[in-house]
């Protein structure tokens, strides 16, 4: 049989289920190799003793009929694991164990997986190439020194690396999509709503959801199945009626429109990104499906409308962590001197640049200017994707306007590192659901995405699509396993 | 009316000063679970003891709107005759304390659930009508306790998260007893609605008090100071009356008054500078994102509207028009709900052939007073309304006299005893036997014959003398209207 962790999540549930493989086969594999990529940085917490455990007593006992049958998984460190620390990539919860499970979670141990650890990411999901985390850079299994895209960093690489046969992210303005992009496996960002934020670490509630991150299109399907469900503790989770997702999935899109959105040839942007999206809309194409040049005409307005929205609410949302109720405290001479040293001492540069920001921007006297002039410029973001979508069914764009840079190489120039989330962040910003999928490789052999971007509630149409062009894409990772000891 | 002589005002030689006052109450919803959280509310528990994970703001917890609390709140804005918001928005106002877990609190800023209303205000001198500006939700804070050790601050979170009215008057009030007047009528509408207990001491009613002084006559307002939690209807006059006299000195000494936040000190009965205008903070409110905005249909606020009781100014024209009490009569029994229940209980147990001005008068009399010296409230009253009814039928009825009826009242305080009990076994049932009375009288007269004489001849005064003897002589259980006919008749 095929090495284990080479599998995907469809066939080591097929193969569970099968009795092929036991739950402890999977997790033991899983666990090996994880145990050998310590160079990838991609865990922050492991939780290996444990994890054997339950897949010895998952075989004892085993429930073939749930989704994720003893299936070992490891999940971003942004959501809060019963038990086991949570650190949102931050020193100033450095010490922080939950005493609660995220809904997201909950939902995938209730289908029978197994947690494996906790993922590297970027500090409050604060970052493009997983270079903000407190607890050092993630290497990208595509090449040594390689960023893997961020937040969800650490997530991508272990999926990408196969120290997990799936996992799930959170995207708050691409930190699914483009970390995928960059490592060439498969992220969805669902619909605002869509996935229950009660227990996820908050970075910007407007805009936060989690998602799964995978190695194909099924893969995902599956994982977007269970962890998507009507949560009454999240005032956000919307009650729709939600597809098997899975079970629904299809390569039939022909007659699907498809529209190419014209604001989304930026300037700058590389030819081999270009030429990308033109054999994506060919192989559309040959999926049957027709595509439709379209205009999103406040495009260009989305980065700065989304640097003004989710630096504001993370800069309420990060006023919990004060050093008085748990995490990180510093000594200080009075309440204030505290407050002073524990937030210094424990927030990284950027997530305190953005907290400046977002402190700013809600400031009066410039709340108007910034704040309530960005809510605005969002509903018009929103109202182009709503016209958009009057002509067609799904959206195509390029997932990032390049492949993955060099740890350090933008580590100075915030507003570059920015410019990667501009193809990704206007889907956070009218709370659709966008799902990037490896669609080939640029001259330096490192992957590159196309974004599919669906209406709201629509996961299942651009699934679909997706699951199409997956076929006809017919792409190839390329691991080394450089970095196996 | 004359409304001049009870105006208030702040003279100064060639000055006359008047007060311009304006409220901001802070009434704690009376549910059992807090505004944003399941955990309960209960006052009194051990520290920390009703704290959930969302209370404590832990990583990843969100709050879900306590639907409870929303009609309190709605209900309150009906009882204020105030227009309900079908919209409204919780925003975050951001500041860093220890007591305030999230770095923020949820409150309601541009949109809030209930808008303009008014509230009515019996003066000595007449009606007076309070605007109210508006009526938000928020959520408490916990507590910072600084004297339990020299170092550090302990945190108690049991109030965190408990749901709170913001109700915030227009600048209508003018006088302290306006002040003591609006407190007492808020609270009795809420206690009316059961929408906050009011309990002035476990700080379910507190104040922030704004005031400002302007010369009489003018129509522009002066530069207004804020007397924060201020927490008993005592504190809020003494702080008036010493802010507005600090603002008057500062005009008459040709000095400006600076805007600014101040505290009441109350050992010291003074207000003290907390923090000037330019020292404010900066709340950087913005709708709260973990929120969607707050829509309720017509028909949800109909079915609240319908839920709504009687409140006190319908009860009180109810008590003149159906009870013919007098407003003032009518004005003590209404000012509190259990006063009200007590005394239309009461009015229920007395049957057909009642005197209502009868019980009335027992019960802001005899019943108040053993009230007071026992420090009860009237839900707590030792003898019960069904008795309390039962007491007053017999004075109606000529079973007992009031005289003996007040001692029959305080041997009923021991026990709720039934009246009808005691009069029967102390035998202290009133003698209306003519015949009896008659020799009784009789035997009096002949024992006082220079007496009588005395009488017949013009000395009327020596009436009362006899009647005085007839009472003495059945041991006070003769019926005194009878014996006052009889002796006209034998005299």
């Amino acid at each position: 049989m095929l090495d284990i962790t080479k599998q995907s999540l469809t066939e080591l549930v097929e193969n569970i289920k099968n009795k092929k493989l036991s739950s402890t086969d999977v997790t033991k594999a899983f666990i090996q190799r994880s145990e050998k990529s310590s160079e990838l940085n991609a865990y922050i917490t492991d939780d290996f003793t444990l994890a054997l455990d339950k897949a010895k007593k998952f075989d004892q006992n085993p429930n073939l009929d749930l989704k994720l049958p003893g299936i070992p998984m490891a999940v971003k460190d942004l959501f809060c694991t019963k038990n086991v620390k949570t650190t949102a990539g931050s020193k100033i919860l450095n010490n922080f164990v939950p005493t609660y499970e995220s809904t997201v979670t909950e939902n995938i141990w209730n289908e029978g997986a197994i947690l494996l650890g906790k993922l590297n990411c970027d500090e409050f999901a604060m970052g493009s190439s997983n270079e903000t985390s407190h607890f050092g850079n993630v290497q990208n299994p595509i090449d040594k020194n390689l960023v893997p895209g961020g937040s969800s960093g650490g997530s991508a690489s272990a999926v990408a690396g196969q120290l997990t046969p799936i996992t799930i992210g959170t995207d708050t303005g691409g930190s699914i999509r483009q970390p995928a992009s960059f490592t060439g496996i498969v992220g969805l960002k669902p619909t605002y709503g869509s996935c229950s934020r009660y227990g996820i670490v908050a970075f910007a509630s407007s805009l936060d959801q989690a998602g799964p991150m995978a190695q194909n299109v099924k893969d995902c399907a599956l994982l977007q199945e269970v962890i998507s469900t009507y949560d009454p503790k999240d005032s956000t989770s919307i009650n729709f009626k939600r597809n098997h997702y899975s079970k629904e999935l299809t390569k039939n899109i022909k007659g699907k429109k498809i529209g190419i959105p014209k604001e989304y040839r930026v300037d700058g942007m590389p030819k081999e990104i270009e030429d990308l999206w033109q054999k994506g809309i060919q192989y559309v194409k040959d999926c049957g499906a027709e595509t439709i040049d379209i205009s999103l005409p406040h495009t260009s307005y989305a980065l700065p409308t989304y640097y003004i929205v989710a630096p504001a609410e993370a800069s309420s949302n990060l006023a919990r962590y004060d050093g008085v109720k748990y995490g990180y405290r510093a000594k200080g001479e009075n309440l204030i001197d505290m407050y002073e040293k524990t937030r210094s001492e424990g927030f990284g540069a950027e997530v305190q640049r953005r907290i400046m920001i977002g402190t700013y921007v809600l400031s009066s006297g410039y709340y108007d200017a910034y704040y309530l002039k960005a809510q605005k410029v969002r509903k018009l973001i929103k109202n182009d994707f709503d016209e958009a979508y009057k002509k067609v069914d799904a959206i195509l764009t390029p997932s990032t306007p390049s492949s993955a840079f060099k740890i350090g190489e933008k580590t100075n120039d915030p507003v570059s590192m920015y410019l990667n989330d501009i193809f990704t962040v206007p889907v956070n910003l009218a709370g659709l659901p966008g799902i990037s999928i490896p669609a080939g490789h640029d001259t330096k052999g490192y992957p590159l995405g196309l974004q599919i971007i669906g209406k709201a509630f629509d996961e299942q149409n651009i699934l679909n699509i997706a699951f199409a062009m997956e076929e006809k894409i017919n792409f190839k990772n390329k691991i080394t396993d450089w970095w196996i000891k | 009316m004359n409304k001049k002589n009870t105006e208030y005002l702040i003279n100064r030689k060639d000055n006359q000063y008047e007060v311009v006052i304006g409220l901001e109450v802070h009434a704690q919803v009376l549910s059992e679970s807090k505004l944003f959280s399941s955990s309960s509310t209960k006052f009194g528990a051990e520290p920390n003891t009703q704290v959930s994970l969302v209370d404590a703001a832990f990583p990843g917890m969100l709050p879900v709107i306590n639907e409870f609390c929303i009609k309190q709140a709605i209900k309150t804005g009906i009882g204020l005759n105030a227009k309900i918001n079908k919209r409204s928005v919780f925003d975050r106002k951001n500041y860093f304390y220890a007591d305030l877990p999230q770095g923020y609190q949820i409150s309601q800023f541009k949109d809030p659930i209930v808008g303009e209303g008014k509230v009515i205000l019996d003066m000595p001198n007449g009606q007076k009508e309070v605007g109210i500006e508006r009526l938000h939700l928020e959520q408490d804070a916990g507590k910072s306790i600084h004297d339990l050790d020299p170092q550090n601050t302990f945190v108690d979170l049991n109030r965190s998260g408990v749901a709170l009215m913001e109700i915030v008057s227009k600048p209508d009030l003018r006088s302290p007893d306006e002040v003591n007047a609006y407190i007492k009528k808020l609270r009795s509408i809420m206690r009316y609605l059961g929408t906050c207990d009011g309990n002035m001491q476990e700080g379910s009613l507190r104040a922030d008090v704004n005031v400002s002084v302007r010369p009489k006559g003018s129509k522009e307002f002066g530069t207004r100071c804020e007397i924060k939690n201020v927490n008993s209807i005592k504190f809020m006059q003494m702080a008036i009356e010493y802010e507005a006299n600090r603002q008057v000195d500062l005009i008459e000494e040709g000095k400006t008054i600076d805007q600014e936040t101040r505290l009441f000190d109350t050992k010291k009965n003074e207000t003290r500078s907390m923090r000037s205008k330019e020292d404010a903070h900066d709340y950087r409110y913005f709708p709260d994102p973990d929120l969607l905005p707050l829509e309720v249909s017509e028909k949800f606020i109909e079915e609240l509207k319908n839920d709504i009781p009687e409140l006190p100014d319908d009860k009180k024209k109810r008590f003149i028009e159906e009870f013919k009490l007098s407003p003032y009569e009518a004005n003590i029994l209404v000012s509190d709900i259990d006063i009200a229940k007590y005394f239309e209980e009461v009015v229920a147990k007395m049957g057909k052939n009642k005197d209502i001005k009868l019980a009335v008068n027992w019960i802001t009399g005899e019943l108040f007073a053993i009230l007071n010296s026992k420090g009860l409230e009237i839900s707590q009253s030792p003898v019960s309304a069904k008795n309390f009814a039962i007491l007053i039928n017999l004075i109606k009825n000529g079973t007992i006299s009031g005289k003996i009826a007040k001692t029959v009242f305080e041997l009923m305080i021991d026990g709720d005893k039934d009246p009808q009990k005691i009069v029967q076994e102390k035998g202290l049932k009133q003698q209306s036997d003519p015949k009896a009375l008659e020799a009784l009288i009789d035997k009096i007269i002949n024992e006082n014959r220079e007496k009588a004489i005395e009488y017949k001849q013009g000395k009327e005064k020596l009436f009362g003398f006899f009647v005085g003897q007839a009472m003495k002589a059945s041991g006070g259980k003769a019926n005194p209207q009878l014996i006052n006919e009889i002796l006209k008749k034998k005299l």
